[in-house]
């Protein structure tokens, strides 16, 4: 029988988070197996990276329920969701570090395929896991796994970019298709299906970023629209920058599906998460370049231009619809609630 | 002419039309061509308020054409003492409590709600369908589950089969509190107490897919007031409002119905069945409206088991709306959101005082989300 058979039907207890030696063989067993490198194997009490002049650093929670969705799991999400926000500032992300908050209870078997799943992601974003930390609480004091990642990255750029960086005239850019993350983690959750499964765009989307940034030389804004949608964080973005911003109806990009099953559960795919996608301002006389760039990556096959950035103002998020009238478009209040038919 | 329109709403392709921008456009052309005087109109439900909002057709709207959203939001006009009742139940121990999703946030008596009630540990769950809550309570055999049946004619059907299933499953541990709600006799109120102005009513197209176009017929006939039942595409609002400015500029007031595709003269006859098998009429509260007879669906004595309302003792205390609250006047579409010294201020989606706020199709929230005059 192999190691990994008779660990596969254990449960993380208490023990696991107790320093001792059952923290120690976790830690070979399952972090070093998957995510080991000269840093972690050290085992010291911190570890030391290089870093350029300036550095990005960005870190993000994560829970998720349930925690293995179509397309990822909360271990991907962690890499992809702090390597993204890195990469927004206009670095390369090189580091990352990952805190896991375990419910006592967790199956060993879950806790391994997230470890895999993060090492993958790590791999595919060509980020190093630099340090790591396990804890483990009593049952019901957390909801299953919570896991936190903290990214470091070099920027490419002389000055980090910002919401604030929006200018009238300038070209308003999504990477693809809206709502799918949102929505499929919603179906998982609820239990619904539909014809065509809607899967997580979830994806790392640093390297995108780079090419972008070598091609594009004025890059105004990168941000990804995760929870609140694309139109929170256009409403962040014309809020920092003290302009409206005009939108498209008629140019959002949603698939079909999505847009078919959020209009009957009463949800508005420009509110779900993404996270896989970004949303990116440049002057108008570089936005065909840029789409050309984003198109040529798998996370950018569905770019469009959606919109454009006004002038000074109260920074409104303003929709032209697909009929041609004019509404607000405003930040997510709350959650969003199915609705009564 | 204005008459065939009606017909070219049927097909796919014609479905398609109903949101082509082009289509649209000549179609708000033609309202403003026709359009020689002040004209408003209410819309009597919350699907046709977010659409009018949400698609942007208020910007096209001619300026003579006003337009005012009545009472067709259920959880708008749910009155604060259900409300109350409500948290009542969410509180007593060993009950679950399954709602749709709208109504958790509505705020009760003492500005508690659902949610609020849900993060103190009540067992709160959000259901898409009745359907559901009988399954909740086949799981949990050791729980009282009750569902809060919140709705008009739509939803009533659905949940009197729901309930006859529970009955046939024998089901102890379910129980459903009824508030649900008949959209004539709120009009008939409306028109007659309450001396609202409108020239004109866009009726209901869910709700009348279920009762037909008969029973809106007194609107017409002892009010002189014309009505027309659409559907809910910019396009068919557009069609449905030519229809109606029609109507007003002959002077013969008339129920029409522009959402043929749907809605049938006599309704559906089945599904009325199945909701009168399970529920009778009774006198009813309304938030704005006050109590109107006939106005709402209780259950039979045949089922009294299945009926919350007899199983549990519920005080209903604080039946008053909350200090400021003008969504009474917003529901009978006395005044617009924005007339209330509350909207936008200390009453906003993210911590509403009224239930207009909190609703999707609450007009209040609509009119908050989407209105490019309100900041």
């Amino acid at each position: 029988m192999e190691r990994g058979d008779d660990v596969s039907e254990e449960r993380i207890l208490l023990d696991h988070g107790s320093g001792g030696l059952a923290s120690h063989r976790l830690i070979s067993e399952v972090f070093f197996r998957y995510m080991g490198n000269e840093h972690l194997y050290g085992m010291d009490d911190a570890a030391c990276v290089w870093t350029g002049p300036l550095t990005a650093v960005s870190t993000d929670t994560f829970t998720v329920d349930p925690l293995f969705f179509p397309g990822g799991d909360i271990g991907s999400l962690a890499v992809h969701g702090t390597v993204n926000d890195v990469a927004m500032l206009g670095a390369r992300p090189r580091y990352i570090t990952c805190g896991f908050l375990i419910e006592e209870g967790l199956p060993l078997r879950d806790l391994e395929r997230i470890a895999a799943s993060m090492a993958r992601a790590a791999q595919e974003a060509d980020v190093r896991v630099v340090a790591g930390d396990t804890k483990v609480v009593t049952r019901g004091a957390a909801d299953k796994l919570f896991i936190n990642t903290t990214g470091l990255g070099e920027l490419l750029l002389d000055t980090p970019l910002s919401g604030a960086g929006a200018e009238e005239g300038d070209a308003v850019l999504v990477s693809g298709n809206l709502g799918d993350h949102g929505l499929a983690v919603f179906a998982a959750r609820e239990g619904l299906s539909f014809q065509t499964p809607v899967r997580s765009d979830s994806a790392c989307l640093n390297h995108m970023v780079a090419h972008l940034l070598q091609q594009v030389p004025e890059v105004r804004v990168l941000r990804d629209p995760t929870r609140g949608g694309l139109a929170t964080t256009l409403n962040e973005i014309a809020g920092q920058s003290g302009r409206d911003i005009f939108l498209r109806e008629a140019d959002l990009p949603v698939d079909p599906e999505v847009r078919e099953s959020c209009s009957f559960l009463g949800l508005d795919p420009l509110y779900l998460a993404n996270e896989g996608k970004l949303i990116c301002v440049v002057p108008r006389r570089w936005a065909d370049e840029a789409q050309q760039v984003l198109r040529e990556h798998e996370a950018g096959v569905n770019v469009a231009c959606i919109g454009e950035v006004g002038g000074w103002s109260r920074g409104r998020v303003i929709l032209e619809t697909g009929i041609g009238g004019r509404r607000l478009l405003q930040m997510l209040e709350g959650e969003q609630l199915p609705r009564i038919c | 002419m204005i008459y065939n329109m009606a017909e070219k709403n049927n097909t796919a392709a014609d479905l398609q039309e109903l949101s082509d921008p082009g289509y649209c456009r000549g179609l708000a052309q033609r309202l403003h061509r026709m359009l020689d005087s002040e004209v408003s109109f209410m819309e009597v439900c919350g699907t046709h308020t977010m659409s009018i909002f949400g698609s942007g057709l208020r910007t096209l709207f001619p300026a003579g054409l006003h337009h005012v959203s009545g009472p067709g939001c259920p959880v708008c006009v749910t009155h604060a003492s259900d409300i109350s009742a409500f948290l009542e139940l969410a509180r007593t121990k060993g009950v679950t409590l399954a709602s749709f999703g709208d109504m958790l946030r509505v705020p009760g008596p003492g500005g508690e709600s659902l949610k609020s009630a849900q993060a103190e540990g009540a067992s709160v769950r959000i259901c898409y369908s009745p359907y559901e809550a009988v399954q909740l309570a086949e799981s949990h055999p050791e729980q009282e589950v009750v569902f809060l049946g919140v709705g008009f004619e739509t939803t009533a059907p659905a949940v009197a089969a729901t309930l006859e299933m529970a009955r046939s499953k024998d089901l102890g541990n379910f129980s459903l509190y009824s508030c649900h709600k008949l959209i004539p006799p709120a009009l008939e109120a409306l028109v007659a107490n309450s001396g609202i102005q409108v020239d004109g009513f866009l009726l209901p197209g869910h709700v009348s897919t279920v009762i037909g176009t008969e029973p809106y017929r007194f609107l017409a006939r002892d009010h002189g007031i014309p009505a027309v039942v659409a559907g809910f595409e910019p396009g068919d609002i557009l069609q449905a409002l030519l229809l109606l400015l029609s109507r007003i500029k002959s002077g013969d007031p008339d129920v029409d119905n522009q959402y043929t595709r749907a809605v049938k003269p006599q309704g559906n006859a089945r599904a009325r069945e199945v909701m009168y098998q399970v529920f009778e009429p009774r006198d009813a509260l309304w938030r704005g409206l006050g109590t109107i007879p006939y106005s709402g669906l209780g259950l039979r004595e045949e089922y009294a088991v299945w009926d919350a309302e007899r199983r549990f003792t519920l005080s209903r205390t604080g039946g008053e709306d909350p200090p400021g609250c003008r969504c009474g006047e917003v529901l009978q579409g006395a005044i617009q959101p924005r007339d209330c010294p509350l909207f936008g201020r200390a009453c906003t989606p993210a911590s509403p005082v009224g239930p207009c706020m909190v609703s999707s199709e609450g007009s209040c929230a609509a009119s908050y989300h989407y209105d490019l005059d309100i900041l």
